[in-house]
């Protein structure tokens, strides 16, 4: 397969950036998306060009490392996928493929294609935990009984591997699903309803102050979501915040 | 506004306004087709409306709060989104992952903005100086005759049509978007999307036929 790339190059968070074209060849449909930019590195590391840097870990769609705005979707045009999992048998022999990093002024760029999430990691500190003592008296989680339908929707809101493509797919760069989904998957449980309002009420102040846009329910986040993490998760939210508002 | 400053407050505010301005729509619908079904009715309720106490003192300036605080918001938070993503995709695909309508309710909204400035200068502001400028005497029997005036120019007409068909965009998404802003998704949630979508469309139009009908109806045969 031949094609053409044209991919966001930036040489550091200063830099001014810009579009570049690279053509590659001998891309086989099998092989992922990161493996096809390995092999366009590879190409330019032996011409003796700088490679293109971009967020990868596990390459097994569970880490959430890997982001890529691919052809204007986050994580290009497969569903339920990370960029790690998407296949080049998506594309055809010929085709100009546009890969960008995920636009937020919360996720600036580090460098080419890496971006800064860390805004995450702070969305997630400011309440995303349940406080409990583990020195040696922690109950079994088993032993506390909770509704299966509970159970499940908690454990579907936890599959969020905090990727960023929600907000890279809103119109507004808003992070309420990626947000929405750390509130419910303890607001569902009971060990997580003595915390439940201080934590809805500080990860949505965290949430703003990082500078994120506000939902207007397009539904783009669930659809690109590479984990199908639920618009339900963002109703529950607003539910959770406005009844942790009203207690005051 | 800046007592409502979180972002889901805001959207919860939102959905409230534009709840409220969602069932006035409904009930200026209702007033409307009895001019198409009864002139005398028109005129007795609308000299109700426009006289009565109650409607004049007290929801005439809520619903003025609630149209002006509808679109304020809605700028406020179009400002503050357009500023979440400072650089813009060389590519962006919006329609792979939403639909039209809910990507553009500031276009539709703009539209609804500009309708109601020839909507005023159409019925309220004539009114207004009917009542308190001028201070003409009342008569119930007037408004038929003014609102079928007023419907004579097709240009007026088609820029109605124009408005509500925007209208129908406009409230194609909001409508049972407001429910998911004010947290309510659960198992009655698809019958009463489905509810919303159907007055999304025929509520406007209502509002077209009544325009073409009275349009229509005052030309000579």
């Amino acid at each position: 397969m031949k094609l053409t790339l044209k991919i966001w190059r930036q040489a550091n968070a200063n830099a001014k950036g810009s579009m570049q074209t690279y053509p590659i060849d001998g891309i086989e449909g099998d092989m992922s998306f990161l493996e096809m930019m390995d092999v366009l590195n590879e190409q330019l590391i032996n011409k003796g060009e700088e490679p293109v840097v971009f967020d990868h870990d596990c390459r097994e769609g569970i880490c959430g490392s890997c982001s890529l705005q691919i052809n204007g979707e986050p994580h290009g045009p497969d569903r339920g996928v990370t960029t790690c999992q998407l296949h080049m048998r998506m594309f055809n022999d010929g085709d100009e493929i546009v890969i960008e990093p995920f636009r937020a002024k919360a996720f600036p760029v580090i460098k080419d294609l890496m971006v800064d999430r860390s805004a995450f990691d702070r969305i997630q500190q400011a309440g995303g935990y349940v406080s409990v003592n583990t020195s040696g008296n922690t109950i079994d989680a088993n032993s506390t009984p909770i509704e299966k339908e509970n159970a499940d929707a908690a454990f579907e809101a936890a599959t969020c591997i905090g990727c960023g493509a929600c907000v890279a797919a809103c119109k507004n760069a808003s992070a309420m699903l990626f947000t929405s989904a750390k509130v419910s998957q303890y607001a569902l449980l009971p060990q997580g309803q003595v915390e439940a309002s201080t934590r809805v009420l500080n990860m949505v102040e965290q949430m703003d102050k990082e500078g994120f846009g506000n939902c207007t329910n397009t539904g783009a986040c669930e659809v690109e979501c590479p984990k199908g993490i639920s618009l339900e998760n963002i109703a529950r939210m607003n539910r959770e915040y406005m009844a942790a508002v009203s207690k005051g | 506004m800046g007592m409502i400053s979180s972002s889901i407050a805001r959207k919860f505010a939102m959905a409230l306004s534009g709840l409220f301005l969602v069932f006035f729509l409904g009930q200026h619908f209702v007033i409307n087709l009895t001019a198409v079904l009864d002139p005398d009715t028109f005129n007795s309720w609308s000299h109700f409306m426009g006289n009565n106490g109650l409607v004049q003192a007290l929801l005439q300036p809520v619903l003025i709060f609630g149209v002006v605080f509808h679109f304020v918001m809605g700028f406020i938070l179009e400002l503050k989104n357009r500023g979440a993503r400072v650089k813009s995709y060389a590519k962006y695909k919006g329609s792979a992952n939403a639909s039209w309508a809910s990507r553009n309710m500031i276009i539709s909204g703009l539209v609804i903005l500009a309708f109601l400035c020839l909507h005023f200068y159409d019925f309220w502001f004539p009114e207004m100086i009917h009542k308190y400028v001028d201070a003409l005497p009342l008569d119930p029997t007037r408004y038929y005759a003014e609102t079928v005036h007023k419907f004579e120019s097709p240009v007026r007409v088609g820029l109605y049509v124009i408005a509500f068909v925007l209208l129908a965009i406009h409230l194609w998404h909001g409508f049972a978007s407001s429910f998911q802003s004010v947290g309510f998704n659960n198992k009655y949630s698809k019958a009463l999307t489905k509810f919303a979508k159907v007055y999304s469309i025929l509520i406007p139009l209502g509002f077209i036929f009544i325009a073409l009908y009275l349009h229509l109806n005052q030309l000579p045969h």
